[in-house]
């Protein structure tokens, strides 16, 4: 499975270890680790916890996955995503690519990413000194996954 | 006709509820939202046209137009904010 949603913390060695599988064909790993930060929008924040869509998450981030895939030439996709409760400092979400080039790993590691953002259900909710709050969309994460709408060619 | 109809996040803690079996004839998501609505209060401030919320129809994004068929599992819910 290329997508995993789960609570439990994950080790970001292990995972990249498993994904390359000793393949001598990897000449390239790209990764993302996405981490909770202890501050937002000019507050402090004491916990996240993160709410998702179950069986809508892992299918849309199965599409995201088919769709880099289909964009550039890359050998092998993680994606660990996170739910529940975490604190400042915990990891969230990683996304690891495994290509022939780093070209393509980059991209198609940024592109899920981006994607993620803005087309899988999750949301976070933050606990900040004055109360609970829902984390708003940002419209800066809807433009960086727009800039992959554009006709793109396969150079990258 | 019966569908399912289910609620995420802070749409969910508006509304008092994370989804229920609905028995009711609406033929696209537009008219559900409409039907919701007229319940008036809370279902009708929270699910307000304005109102940025995104509809998922059987778990994949839909649009006001997508049609709703008996058995179909639709979900409301603000836009997303993961990773």
């Amino acid at each position: 499975m290329p997508v995993r949603i789960q609570t439990r913390d994950f080790d970001v060695g292990a995972e990249i270890t498993a994904l390359r599988g000793g393949n001598p064909k990897v000449g390239a790993v790209a990764s993302f680790v996405g981490l909770c930060r202890d501050a937002n929008d000019g507050e402090a924040v004491s916990t996240m916890t993160l709410e998702h869509y179950p069986g809508m998450t892992e299918k849309a981030l199965e599409k995201i996955v088919d769709e880099a895939k289909a964009r550039w030439k890359v050998i092998d996709v993680l994606v660990v995503h996170r739910v529940g409760e975490l604190k400042p400092a915990d990891q969230i979400v990683l996304v690891v690519v495994t290509g022939a080039h780093r070209g393509e790993a980059f991209a198609a590691c940024e592109f899920i990413m981006d994607y993620l953002k803005t087309r899988a259900p999750f949301w976070k909710k933050e606990q900040t000194p004055s109360g609970a709050r829902w984390v708003e969309a940002r419209t800066s994460d809807d433009a960086a996954a727009g800039r992959w709408e554009q006709p793109k060619s396969d150079a990258a | 006709m019966k569908v399912k109809v289910l609620y995420f996040a802070g749409l969910r803690e508006q509304l008092g509820t994370a989804g229920e079996d609905l028995d009711a004839s609406p033929t696209t998501v537009a008219g559900l939202r409409t039907l919701l609505m007229a319940r008036g209060g809370v279902w009708q401030s929270a699910l307000a046209q304005g109102k940025a919320l995104r509809v998922a129809v059987n778990q994949e994004m839909a649009q006001p137009g997508t049609p709703v068929k008996p058995g179909d599992e639709i979900a409301f819910f603000p836009p997303v904010t993961g990773g």
